[in-house]
């Protein structure tokens, strides 16, 4: 087989535009996203690969790349549980304010991240209309990792509840219906019948939630306390190396950022092909 | 292909520096406190040169952590002087990017430094906390703020203040200072980037009972808040030295080498020397410094040079990856 | 939980319950925030915002932050549209990685955003001393911001109309080629006009980040007031300057630019709701 019958599309005979649109797609995700993003893979190796894992193993780099996931996947799973309640609500209810409700789902998402980040800072801190209230019981948010999981959550949450939405809407009622005919009770139809087929997408939901989160910066470091060991993101970590000239290390830990979320990407394709499976 | 875009974006650079060239530009990248400062003297510079060519001078200014500043300049930001905290940002800039001699700092008077300042402490009126001395920094239950000393060149004075404090006590050594320091960086709840950032987490945030601060920022805080702050001076402090540069090969590829020596010559007349006591810098001039005294106490001041040895060496020892800043917080030790 | 006679109603009780709960978390995580930022800024009264909104640093800013926009959102909506024709309308091998390659920037720290044009153009970087020899800047410079702005919108556009163009099959136009147009009026009259609301909805939020986007071009930017200030770099810019009046008002107005946009985009999703039914799936 040639290489021009392997790339010969099915429906060229009929379809105009594939060289054009494909060629032109091709040029503008390489020159865009592929060669920068190869210069970031190449860099840590212009050292040693002894030196990128140094680099990467060393406690600091280590605690702020847990910091990173760790809170990122709590913020997820937290979005997803609200996310799935605010889905609910939306979907299944009827209530005043509802429109108002729904558009501002997105808020996180069109809401400049620096602004979200002096507004969650200046709510949050001990001044702050909540931070007051939480200091009266000793609970510490902003400066702390706690403010890490704040602002992940704030701005996971679209992306659960968009992605939930849609499937409940599709889901109707039927199935809840079918199942309370056959004996099931509400907790039954809702844990055995509703969550199973909304598991592709709350996991669809979450996995963007924590993609968004792991790489946040904007909104983070306004409210994080940035202390090394403690409160400091890898996304952070990678400014302070480089701010203290040390390219490849910023690049190192940017190598492991852009594989983990190459992986998530994969993963999320994945749950894609097994959710249209289940359709 | 890249080459079509690369011509584009040229395109669309020249277009944007096109505009306005009658005007003589200089692009000052200096760090973070110094904002009030360089649209103080800048203002001031434009005039004397308007009088004396008649061209107008547009001075810009990017501020910045000091080591994310030298960072951008080497990355090809195009500063014609920078401003900057301490040597080791501008002798990074040198080392890194070959913009200017090694030799720099002995092409100005005074260590290219204008103006010095030096490390206070900014604590809430009335000193609820009692704080008098460095001594007081490491009790329990004291909130200390300072920023990033890998970041901010005004945490690593404040970093090395503390330091020789330390050192210079009675039965003082190494061991003890770095044992003293790593107490003073328990009690620190935020590491900023920026000076700026650790003073507005310090008085707009509300956050600590002591703020680690330059003297003038010090002194800003106080005005911008009167009766809030109070300034503490400890028994003894370093005296820090923010350079000036000229950033040779940027000057001649931007052709404004002549208006960029004026500029950085100002800095040292007696007409910027007053602006620079104004805004809380302590001025060279011995006769301005003398005038404004209230505003700057005599206290005991360490110098890089002869109590660390130079900033290449405080750098490596100190705030290099794995130094002494790095163990103090390595868990375990 | 107690059984309920109606098989798919839940209970009053449960029902207040949730909404109580969505209630809550949605006030604590997106009201109360938006209301800081519009509160801080109008602390002194509308007359100071005016001032920080008109002042010579704030209008390059928003003019920089238009201007970087309006260059990246259409690149990335031609891309958008090409890359949805090419992928729905076609079958060719590794379609489903380039689909991925596309969904990557999504994911991508905006820090490595910054990060990788760093290692490419700058000083030290692939192409930093070429470059200097040619006297061309493009980081610290508008070309920098613009090539950070378009990385971290680059997958909106086409995520939007994917879904959607593959909703609409290729029926139509098969039957506008048969009839003898050519392919682009069979694009232009006859895609386009079954597009278009996904595609404005992809460019609205394609637009909104651009407009918002924070670490990537504080990376590349340089922070020259006046210059390469962008507004989220001014609003940080003037809230370390204690200016916070200043701060919040440029961020008032960013939020107003952010609730403009939902606003658009919950209308668009009211009244074509069925020809962006498949946008919903994303």
């Amino acid at each position: 087989m040639t290489a021009a019958t392997i790339f010969s599309p099915s429906t060229r005979s009929r379809f105009p535009g594939f060289g054009l649109s494909l060629g032109f797609t091709l040029f503008y995700l390489t020159g865009i996203v592929l060669v920068p993003l190869l210069a970031l893979v190449l860099r840590p190796f212009s050292l040693h690969l002894e030196d990128f894992w140094t680099t990467i193993s060393a406690p600091r780099v280590l605690a702020a790349l847990r910091l990173s996931f760790g809170t990122a996947l709590a913020a997820a799973a937290i979005d997803s549980f609200f996310g799935f309640i605010v889905a609910w609500v939306l979907v299944r209810y009827r209530f005043p304010g509802k429109r108002l409700m729904d558009a501002l789902i997105d808020l996180p998402f069109a809401l400049p991240t620096a602004v979200a980040g002096i507004a969650l800072s200046t709510l949050y801190a001990p001044t702050g209309w909540v931070g007051s209230l939480l200091a009266d019981y000793g609970i510490k948010v902003a400066y702390t990792p706690w403010g890490v999981l704040v602002a992940m959550i704030f701005i996971g949450l679209p992306f659960t509840v968009r992605t939930l939405q849609p499937v409940l809407q599709d889901l109707g009622r039927d199935l809840e219906e079918a199942a309370a005919t056959l004996g099931a009770t509400r907790p039954q139809a809702i844990m055995r019948v509703v969550v199973p087929m909304m598991m592709p997408a709350l996991l669809t939901g979450a996995a963007l939630a924590f993609a968004r989160g792991v790489g946040e910066y904007g909104s983070i470091i306004f409210i994080a306390g940035n202390l090394p060991m403690k409160s400091e993101i890898a996304p952070l970590l990678i400014v302070t190396k480089l701010e203290q000239f040390d390219y490849a290390g910023a690049a190192s830990i940017g190598v492991v950022m852009l594989a983990a979320s190459f992986v998530l990407l994969l993963a999320l394709n994945g749950l894609q092909v097994w959710a249209a499976k289940r359709r | 292909m890249r080459r079509v875009f690369l011509f584009a974006a040229a395109a669309l650079a020249m277009a944007a520096t096109a505009a306005g060239a009658a005007e003589v530009k200089l692009l000052n990248v200096s760090y973070d406190p110094t904002r009030e400062l360089y649209k103080d003297l800048g203002a001031g510079f434009a005039k004397q040169w308007k009088a004396k060519t008649g061209d107008t001078v547009i001075l810009s200014t990017s501020n910045g952590g000091s080591g994310a500043q030298a960072r951008a300049v080497i990355d090809g930001l195009q500063a014609d002087v920078v401003t900057l905290a301490l040597a080791a940002d501008i002798d990074a800039i040198s080392a890194k990017a070959k913009l200017l001699p090694a030799d720099w700092q002995k092409r100005l008077p005074q260590n290219s430094t204008p103006y010095t300042s030096t490390i206070v402490f900014l604590v809430r009126k009335g000193n609820p906390k009692a704080i008098k001395d460095w001594s007081d920094l490491v009790k329990p239950g004291i909130q200390v703020v300072t920023p990033n000393p890998k970041t901010s060149g005004g945490a690593r004075w404040a970093y090395l203040a503390a330091w020789s404090f330390a050192q210079k006590s009675p039965g003082g050594n190494a061991d003890k200072a770095k044992a003293f320091v790593g107490g003073l960086y328990k009690n620190v709840p935020v590491l900023d980037s920026g000076a700026r950032g650790s003073t507005v987490t310090f008085t707009k945030r509300g956050l600590g009972d002591v703020l680690l601060s330059w003297e003038n920022e010090a002194h800003l805080a106080l005005k911008e808040a009167p009766g809030k702050y109070e300034i503490v001076y400890p028994s003894r402090s370093i005296l820090a030295e923010p350079p000036v540069a000229l950033v040779a090969k940027n000057i001649d590829r931007h052709n404004n080498r002549k208006v960029a020596e004026a500029f950085v010559n100002y800095l040292y007349s007696p007409e910027a020397q007053e602006i620079e006591a104004r805004d809380f810098y302590r001025p060279r001039n011995p006769a301005i410094l003398a005038k404004y005294k209230a505003n700057f106490p005599n206290i005991p001041l360490a110098t890089i040079d002869t109590d660390f040895g130079g900033w290449t060496k405080a750098q490596q020892t100190h705030f290099a990856d794995g130094g002494v800043f790095d163990q103090i917080y390595q868990p375990g030790r | 939980m107690k059984k309920t006679r109606s098989a798919t109603d839940d209970p009053p009780l449960l029902r207040y319950l949730l909404c109580g709960i969505a209630f809550v978390f949605i006030a604590l995580f997106l009201v109360l925030p938006l209301m800081v930022v519009f509160s801080e800024a109008l602390a002194t009264g509308l007359g100071p915002v005016w001032t920080a909104i008109t002042d010579t640093d704030s209008l390059a800013a928003i003019r920089l932050s238009l201007l970087a926009a309006a260059i990246a959102v259409p690149l990335n909506t031609v891309f958008g549209i090409a890359a949805s024709w090419a992928i729905v309308k076609f079958d060719f091998p590794g379609k489903a990685f380039l689909v991925t390659l596309i969904d990557l920037p999504f994911s991508v720290s905006p820090v490595v955003a910054g990060l990788i044009y760093v290692l490419v153009f700058g000083r030290q970087g692939w192409f930093g001393s070429w470059l200097t020899d040619h006297d061309i800047h493009i980081l610290f410079a508008l070309p920098g911001i613009v090539l950070a702005t378009i990385f971290v919108t680059f997958p909106f556009v086409a995520r939007e109309l994917i879904p959607l163009m593959s909703d609409q099959g290729r029926e139509d136009e098969e039957a506008a080629l048969s009839l003898g147009a050519s392919g682009f009026a069979t694009f232009w009259r006859v895609t386009l006009p079954n597009i278009k609301w996904g595609l404005l909805y992809g460019v609205l939020l394609c637009n909104a980040r651009a407009l918002g986007e924070f670490g990537a071009v504080s990376v590349v930017s340089g922070h020259i007031r006046g210059q390469t200030n962008t507004m989220p770099l001014h609003v940080e810019l003037l809230y370390n300057n204690y200016d916070y009046v200043g701060a919040f008002s440029v961020a008032a107005l960013l939020a107003l630019l952010a609730l403009l946009t939902l606003a658009l985009k919950s209308f668009l999703e009211w009244r074509y709701a069925d020809e962006l039914a498949a946008v919903h799936r994303h």
